[in-house]
């Protein structure tokens, strides 16, 4: 059993226990553990069940890479699934329970999947389950789903806070081991802006668990005082519990700051998502352990050996008492020295290499450790437990030379470089052979905006995987990235190095009956057969090999065993490794929750949110708001228990009948001025503007350089030189921009300048036949038809406010638009409504201010045009000027699809029975396409019930439309029949626009 | 996610402070012109490997249409230079060869 050890624990502090829950038992740790220490502590070594075969997994690792050990953590509001319990900090009170089993962790039903696995191999769910395809959506699919998965998606809103920091520096040091502290003392010391993070919650990284000294001191003591003088330096940031998620162009950085995981509800914000901008990126992260291929390696109780010896030499946590050691190379004798000392057992380490005489293995025997060369683990016995392992000759194909007793197995298959970081931003790899990794190529590194290496890496994160070199390239990396000449080095006075020899299946000559025990991918249940088969079945390409049997596509990402699969993969293909290649590494490096990516950004301040000076008393009245781009608008103001349907069509009855108010401030707002500006504004718009006099307005159409329309408004001349653009509420930004655009990069020797003004002005839209009797109300301006006639306006005041009253109409009536500086808006506005009291004024929203136009025929940007419409489809020939030799939009709307007769134009579509076209409908024609589809000669693009005629009216464009007055088009409606409509007219009320001339 | 020296204000702008604008340099082909010549003024993009022209605005700094030379294989920058050109300026084609001794403009 997994116990813990009497003694020791450099990380743990036994003064301080802590309690915590797994699936419900309380158990006790110490402060400094993690939660798999404390678990192994328990003698649980049973954490959780395999995806596909739901096979009992227990602890592997001891870091960010582990595959197994995934838990759920907290519950409720903090509920977090898929959580590693081994960069878990045990707190007071934690509560983790334990994934994908049923009905509970001991005996899973799921595990009958496991007996079936010869039916289960790669792409099985590709074959079986295509056919018949409702089979597929009603009885495979929910059955996998419920059998298959990992943790529960937490379902209440999150407790907690996350948030967002930026910060510069000119070196950004990731990992810190003695490699990342070694790097960052020299680029410290030379002054230079600084940044060191490291993702565990201490300092030193292996160094100290392996025994290293430095410099005549022991790691832990150079740590401290490195750390300490690094501390003291005012030019240097240590950030801990701060993990180096991903590095993308020019020097930017994600890094994850688990600020508060450990301090639940503490009021901190949980995780602190940095946004680093570094100059030069150190990457010190380091080696990962792979696991060796052999039948059982994934019975609960195998485990890499360097976690071993973390568990041993950090938390005092033995995982047995009698500790099987298998390798491939020196390292691996170290957790068989390490288990040796804390008084534990260790039977045999049996080594795949020929021969094993480094310093370890020497030292290893000298403390009468039995050592076994050129054998190999044929078998793992047990089931939820390792209970020993069966012993045979590497070089054969498994036959049972011996059986050893034993709780647990540590396996090592040599180290991978962490060369993820180096990898994101385009860092090529090269393959040692000696080694047996890839690692950094240093004439291919990731660069920056000068041409420059963006990224260096360090110490065994840059393939230095023995000791003796490994102070001396870190210093040299700091060096670099600082721009100075490398400082003298300290040295590892014990220094080994691993010796690895590539050893992928084990024994090398297995037969298939353990090659399908053999797994490589822990998390996603991808076996050494699995991999075979892929390149049985013609999967050459690593990235198809991948996503055939998903292997590395885990939450883990195949820290473990990626390279191990594309080891097998090669052996397949009888390729060279370097040939096959390796996956894409993507970031992040370990997962983000979502939360730190959203940071701040939810609930109300998810975007910014842009309010008139009207907003407030809209909220005050209970209008129903809808948005409209960044703005709300009011779509209507219902009343008490009305609907707002019928809210709707009282508004624009009202509006008919007497007078209603629409905040029009989110019109958009555009001074164009300058000698040029009626030269510009006649390449902007398809009519003339130019010719337009002082104190008229006209409307315009803009169009892309494609001829579609993008965008339409009233445009008022104020002076000679000064014209005001009215655009869209949503178009505001974007005309802007392109007006900019247009004046800075084609016609930057036209003397115009442009200001979008669309915050400094409320817009006040008084409309409907007693709009002017409420003007002379409120008195100070001549608002007759005389002296200001439709499409002008005049400058004033009205009710004592300085005002411009435009006498433009969207709707049909008689009708003002009166702005008034953004300050005034709110008391003009409460002016007009004391003023029309007695009118019969109401206020009207959006959907009214639709409909209203609808039955008018006017189109509106966004419903008649969807960026593949010209003004000539929508009857606007009328705003397209003849005359002029150019404007945006004049070449595209020339070329023949655009000028063909059948293309599908603007009409009125009135139903035979009255009903209300759905919207979104297509108009169907006879005959099918290709597809069995009925053809289509149209579809609808605005449809209402309009109160003012009681009936359903539409807009749409149909082919050959207006050649095509009087005919009827059917429209299916989803779920079955059809509406017919007769092609009319798309003015449906007042043709001859004598009301709004009044 | 890319910095870009802003040539008017000269600061150097993160990409969320800028809206890309696509390639640089296209000759406007407007009424009365083939259909060849428009087709390539609206559509046919040079999408090179390498040294490329292309227009920026530092929509969230001065509000300037600018242009900047980058290399689209590796990111780097080779310089940047106010929108008021008709081609690439000599100064930023000296930078480009600093870098790229064999490059040569293309059309």
């Amino acid at each position: 059993m997994s116990t813990r050890l009497a003694k020791g624990g450099r990380l743990i502090d036994r003064s301080t226990a802590q309690g915590f829950t797994f699936n419900g038992r309380h158990m006790k740790g110490f402060a400094g553990d993690t939660l798999a220490a404390a678990l192994l502590a328990n003698d649980q070594m049973l954490v959780g069940r395999s995806f596909k075969y739901h096979r009992p997994r227990g602890v592997v690792a001891s870091g960010p890479e582990e595959p197994n050990a995934l838990v759920n953590l907290g519950t409720a509001a903090r509920l977090e699934p898929n959580q590693r319990a081994t960069v878990t900090e045990l707190f007071d009170g934690l509560e983790a329970a334990s994934q994908n089993h049923w009905p509970s962790l001991d005996f899973d039903v799921g595990v009958l999947n496991n007996y079936a696995a010869r039916m289960l191999p790669a792409g099985f769910y590709y074959k079986t389950f295509i056919h018949p395809r409702p089979f597929w959506k009603h009885m495979f699919e929910p059955v996998i789903r419920q059998s298959a998965g990992l943790g529960r998606a937490p379902k209440d809103r999150d407790a907690d806070r996350y948030e967002q920091a930026y910060a510069h520096c000119d070196v950004l040091v990731i990992g810190g081991g003695i490699a990342g502290l070694q790097a960052a003392l020299v680029a410290g010391r030379a002054g230079r802006r600084l940044w060191l993070i490291e993702q565990a919650s201490h300092w030193g990284g292996r160094a100290p668990v392996d025994g290293l000294s430095i410099n005549g001191q022991p790691a832990d003591a150079w740590v401290a005082a490195t750390v300490a003088e690094l501390s003291s330096l005012p030019n240097v940031t240590l950030r801990l519990r701060c993990t180096g998620a991903g590095v993308y162009d020019h020097g930017y950085v994600l890094a994850d700051e688990r600020v508060a995981d450990h301090t639940p509800g503490d009021g901190r914000p949980k995780h602190r998502l940095w946004r680093l901008r570094a100059g030069r990126i150190v990457t010190a992260t380091g080696a990962i352990e792979r696991p060796l291929s052999f039948a059982g390696n994934d019975i609960p109780g195998v485990m890499l050996a360097g976690a071993v010896r973390d568990f041993v030499v950090n938390f005092a946590v033995s995982p047995g008492d009698r500790t099987v050691v298998v390798t491939n190379n020196d390292d691996a004798y170290r957790t068989a020295i390490a288990l040796k000392q804390a008084g534990l057992d260790v039977p045999v380490i049996v080594d795949a290499r020929a021969r094993a005489d480094g310093v370890l293995p020497q030292a290893a025997r000298a403390m009468g450790i039995r050592v076994e060369t050129g054998r190999a683990i044929a078998k793992v016995k047990g089931g939820k437990r390792v209970t020993g392992v069966a012993l045979c000759l590497q070089a054969g194909e498994g036959a049972v030379q011996e059986e050893v007793a034993c709780d647990a197995v540590a396996m090592s298959g040599g180290w991978s470089p962490v060369v993820h970081l180096w990898s994101h931003c385009g860092g090529k790899l090269t393959w040692d052979d000696a080694q047996v990794c890839f690692r950094p190529d240093p004439a291919q590194p990731p660069i920056t905006h000068d041409g420059s290496a963006m990224v260096i890496a360090a110490g065994a994160a840059n393939g230095v995987l023995d000791e003796a070199g490994l102070l001396a390239d870190a210093t040299a990396a700091g060096a670099a990235a600082a721009g100075i000449a490398a400082p003298e080095a300290p040295g590892v006075d014990n220094p080994t190095a691993p010796a690895t020899e590539p050893v992928w299946i084990m024994p090398q000559g297995a037969p298939v009956a353990l090659r399908s025990k053999m797994w490589l991918d822990y998390q996603n249940d991808v076996k050494v057969s699995d991999v075979q088969l892929a390149a049985r079945e013609g999967y050459e390409s690593v990235e198809h090999t991948k996503r055939y049997t998903t292997l590395g596509m885990a939450t883990d990402q195949g820290k473990l065993s990626n390279i191990n699969g594309l080891a097998v993969l090669s052996q397949a293909l009888n390729e060279a490794i370097p040939q096959v290649g390796t996956t894409t590494f993507r970031p992040p490096y370990t997962p983000v929750t979502l939360g730190a990516l959203a940071g701040e950004a939810r609930g109300e301040i998810f975007q910014p949110l842009r309010r008139t000076p009207i907003h407030g008393w809209h909220e005050d009245q209970g209008a129903y708001f809808e948005p409209v781009g960044l703005w709300r608008r009011p779509y209507c103001f219902p009343r008490a228990g009305e609907s707002h349907e019928k809210a709707v069509h009282r508004e624009i009855l009202n509006v008919r009948q007497n007078v209603g108010l629409l905040d029009a401030s989110t019109l958009g707002k555009i001074i164009v001025r300058g000698p040029d500006a009626g030269r510009f504004l006649d390449m902007l718009y398809t009519g003339v503007m130019s010719s337009l006099p002082v104190g008229k307005c006209r409307y315009g159409l803009m169009c892309n350089e494609n001829g579609f329309l993008i965008d339409d408004g009233v445009v008022a001349r104020i002076d000679d030189q000064t014209f005001l653009c009215h655009t869209t509420t949503g178009g505001a930004d974007r005309i802007h921009a392109h007006m900019e655009d247009w004046l800075q990069c084609e016609w930057w020797d036209w003397q115009v300048f442009t200001a979008n003004v669309t915050e400094q002005y409320a817009q006040v839209a008084v409309v409907g036949p007693k709009a002017r009797a409420l003007l002379e109300k409120l008195g100070g301006m001549d608002v007759s038809k005389e002296a200001l006639p439709f499409m002008t306006f005049a400058d004033g005041t009205l009710g004592g406010f300085p005002v411009r009253a435009y006498r433009i109409s969207f709707s049909g009536e008689l009708s003002y638009e009166i702005a008034v500086p953004a300050s005034h808006g709110l008391a003009f506005w409460q002016a007009c409504l004391a003023a029309g009291a007695d009118l019969g004024l109401m206020p009207y929203g959006t959907e009214a201010l639709h409909v209203l136009r609808a039955e008018k025929g006017f189109i509106m940007i966004g419903d008649e045009t969807d960026g593949t419409v010209i003004p000539q489809d929508l009857g606007l020939g009328w705003a397209i000027s003849k005359k002029k030799a150019d404007y945006l939009g004049k070449r595209g709307q020339e070329r023949s699809f655009l000028t063909d007769p059948d293309r599908w134009r603007l009409v009125g579509l009135e139903t035979l029975d009255g009903s209300v076209i759905p919207d979104g409908a297509y108009a169907v024609d006879a005959g099918v396409n290709p597809n069995g589809q009925r053809n289509v000669q149209g579809r609808v693009t605005s449809t209402y019930f309009s109160p003012t005629l009681g009936r359903g009216i539409a807009m749409g464009l149909i082919r050959r439309g207006p050649e095509r007055m009087g005919e009827t088009v059917e429209f299916p409606k989803v779920g079955g029949g059809s509406v017919m409509a007769r092609i009319v007219d798309p003015v449906f009320h007042d043709k001859d626009g004598e009301k709004q001339n009044v | 996610m890319l910095t870009l020296e802003c040539p008017y204000c000269g600061v150097w702008a993160e990409e969320t402070e800028l809206t890309p604008g696509y390639e640089a340099h296209l000759k406007r082909s407007g009424p009365g012109s083939p259909d060849d010549a428009f087709e390539s003024y609206m559509f046919a993009r040079k999408n090179p490997k390498g040294a490329h022209f292309e227009r920026w605005r530092h929509a969230y700094g001065c509000g300037k249409w600018f242009l900047a030379a980058r290399c689209t294989a590796t990111l780097e920058v080779f310089g940047t230079y106010p929108a008021q050109v008709s081609g690439p300026t000599p100064g930023i084609i000296a930078k480009i060869r600093a870098r790229r001794p064999d490059w040569e403009p293309s059309e």
